[in-house]
């Protein structure tokens, strides 16, 4: 770490008695802060301020990216309502989302406990982030390898059990479960990190005071633990709910929205609606319902999980 | 009493079996695919249920990679698709360069703007940039999309790098919670000495928060090096693809028959090789980074 001292007697700038009124253009706050800002400025207005405004006006034409657009005011929104695909495909995002939240929720605090009470070694730490820093296109190909109905490993094990063999990803009951069981794999030991990271931060001697008054392990975990690790809990539940709801990697490797439309999530359906059929302006439409939908969920969640109070007095 | 269970032995062996069981369920499937990988292709339908390749082999790597001849007879009688996964590795660590290297820089100076120097419109524009962060990319992908196609930026580099490389809102927002929890009184003592705001910026911002840098840098690089979607988008020639789009693009060209598993399983662990070796050398930093990343 460099000292002050040399970093200052190394600087070429004129001395501070220079004229204040002709100071240079380079020695002006706003005007540094201004170029320090710009090439994040610009990538900020070309990359997300303008298409989210653009999103929401394709969203009012018919674009097909072939032919000129044609100005149509809300009829998407208006057809929306009215489309079978989009209302299912709403049902089977909101399935996945309960398949995966609760379960994953609840594996995550199993393990960031168990890592805060018996080894929170890095190397524990280290196997349970593992699979978070594959990305899902790899963790799909190994599950869809492991879950093969002829030759994976899972279908030997369950054999083994007496449990017959499964097609999961062509079965339409079992095909949604178990692209949230892939995912449920990959970010269960983040999210417990995630906890750990929060439990560290509950002072220890809350735990003393409760097991001198006889406290038994569930209610200290009950009455302490959670309370204390909610906005830790919140902020877990919020990004991975957010998250979920728009799955498309694992289903893009594995089902492709199928068998039948039992895997057809929202992203997914709006990916084929802009990219395999060109309907530019009728996604555009869903993407910007999906937008409004996931601040709304945002919102009420944080409502619920009273977010911005602390426990912590 | 009851303060004696949870120093009772059997809890805790109770809870180390847990424990060891998720590290399985965590680690089985890698396994899995690295051990499918070493087999050879003859061997695969002997093996399914092995915990250990048979006829172990280092043929699948060589050949994704491309260094076994085409017409060598063991690649025609696994009458397999061509895969070209060395291009695709070789594109994964072009793209995540031309991605993260700019955006931690110019994320970094827009930072430490919001951090420190006053100018007008400041606070409306962070706001600006946190709330972006709301924004699904599935609203973003499609202008996007049509912004680099009208571009001519199709399939290149440039076209896949370009949405990260000036900035991501979470690279700022990190940067500037970071700079803001220092103190800037060396800082002010530099100006009136008569540092300029670069001199500050190159001289004591970036040195001073190396630690930050380096814990952005590794969250960026894995989930840039991760990236599937906007790739998927932008760069589907094999001159430009990434080994997700490589992975998705080698498994859906051979649906009629079987796939190729060992070949596929090659790639998969060819393409999580650096993010695991990340996590081999530099473990603590990199559990560290992402237990951080949740801190907002």
């Amino acid at each position: 770490m460099p000292t002050p001292t040399t970093t200052v007697s190394d600087a070429s700038s004129p001395p501070l008695e220079s004229s204040r009124t002709h100071k240079r253009l380079t020695e002006r706050e706003g005007f540094c802060g201004w170029i320090f800002i710009t090439p994040a400025l610009i990538g900020f207005t070309l990359f997300y301020l303008i298409p989210t405004i653009r999103a929401f006006y394709i969203g009012l034409t018919n674009w097909n990216l072939l032919r000129a657009p044609k100005f149509l005011g809300f009829d998407n929104y208006v057809r929306l309502l009215g489309d079978q695909k989009f209302w299912s495909s709403i049902w089977v995002t909101v399935l996945y989302v309960v398949y995966n939240i609760p379960v994953q929720t609840v594996f995550g605090l199993l393990i960031a406990v168990l890592l805060k009470r018996l080894t929170g070694s890095v190397a524990m730490r280290s196997i349970m982030l593992a699979p978070f820093l594959i990305s899902n296109v790899i963790a799909a190909m190994i599950w869809f390898w492991m879950l093969d109905p002829v030759l994976g490993f899972v279908n030997f094990l369950l054999q083994a059990l007496g449990l017959g063999s499964h097609a999961f990803f062509s079965d339409e009951n079992l095909a949604l479960p178990t692209i949230a069981l892939i995912n449920i794999w990959r970010h269960m030991g983040y999210a417990a990190l995630l906890f750990y990271t929060g439990l560290q931060s509950i002072p220890e001697h809350l735990y003393e005071a409760a097991r001198i008054e006889g406290a038994s392990q569930w209610k200290m975990f009950t009455s302490i633990t959670l309370p204390l690790l909610r906005p830790t809990v919140v902020f877990v539940l919020v990004t991975s709910v957010i998250g979920s709801f728009q799955i498309f990697d694992t289903i893009a490797v594995t089902t492709q929205g199928g068998p039948g439309t039992s895997t057809r999530t929202i992203v997914w359906y709006i990916y084929q609606e802009a990219f395999s059929s060109m309907r530019m302006g009728y996604a555009s439409a869903m993407s910007t319902v999906l937008f409004i939908g996931l601040v709304f969920v945002t919102l009420v969640q944080m409502r619920v999980l009273r977010s911005g109070e602390s426990d912590l007095g | 009493m009851k303060t004696a269970t949870s120093t009772l032995p059997i809890g805790r062996w109770v809870g180390y079996a847990v424990l060891i069981i998720f590290a399985i369920i965590s680690l089985g499937p890698l396994w899995i695919a690295f051990k499918t990988a070493l087999t050879g292709p003859n061997a695969l339908f002997a093996s399914g249920g092995s915990l250990l390749p048979k006829d172990t082999t280092l043929f699948n790597f060589q050949r994704v990679l491309g260094f076994i001849d085409p017409s060598d007879p063991r690649v025609q009688q696994t009458g397999l698709a061509k895969i070209t996964f060395f291009r695709a590795l070789l594109n994964s660590v072009i793209f995540t360069a031309m991605a993260v290297i700019p955006q931690i820089f110019f994320s970094a100076t827009a930072a430490y703007a919001f951090a420190r120097l006053r100018f007008p419109g400041r606070d409306l524009l962070f706001f600006l940039f946190i709330a972006a962060t709301m924004i699904p990319s599935a609203v973003l992908f499609i202008p996007n999309f049509i912004l680099i196609h009208d571009l001519g930026w199709l399939n290149t580099f440039q076209g896949m790098a370009a949405p990260y490389a000036l900035m991501t809102p979470f690279a700022v927002f990190f940067l500037r919670q970071m700079f803001i929890a220092t103190p800037k009184d060396v800082e002010e003592a530099a100006r009136v000495d008569g540092a300029s705001y670069f001199s500050i910026f190159f001289r004591m911002i970036l040195p001073i928060h190396g630690p930050s840098l380096a814990t952005l840098a590794i969250l960026t690089t894995v989930s840039t090096w991760n990236e599937f979607f906007w790739p998927f988008l932008i760069g589907r020639e094999e001159s430009v693809r990434v080994i997700a789009v490589a992975i998705n693009a080698f498994r859906t060209q051979q649906q009629a028959g079987v796939p190729d598993w060992t070949g596929l399983m090659a790639c998969t662990v060819l393409g999580a090789i650096p993010m695991v070796a990340l996590l081999v050398f530099f473990g603590r930093k990199v559990v560290e980074s992402f237990q951080f990343s949740g801190m907002k």
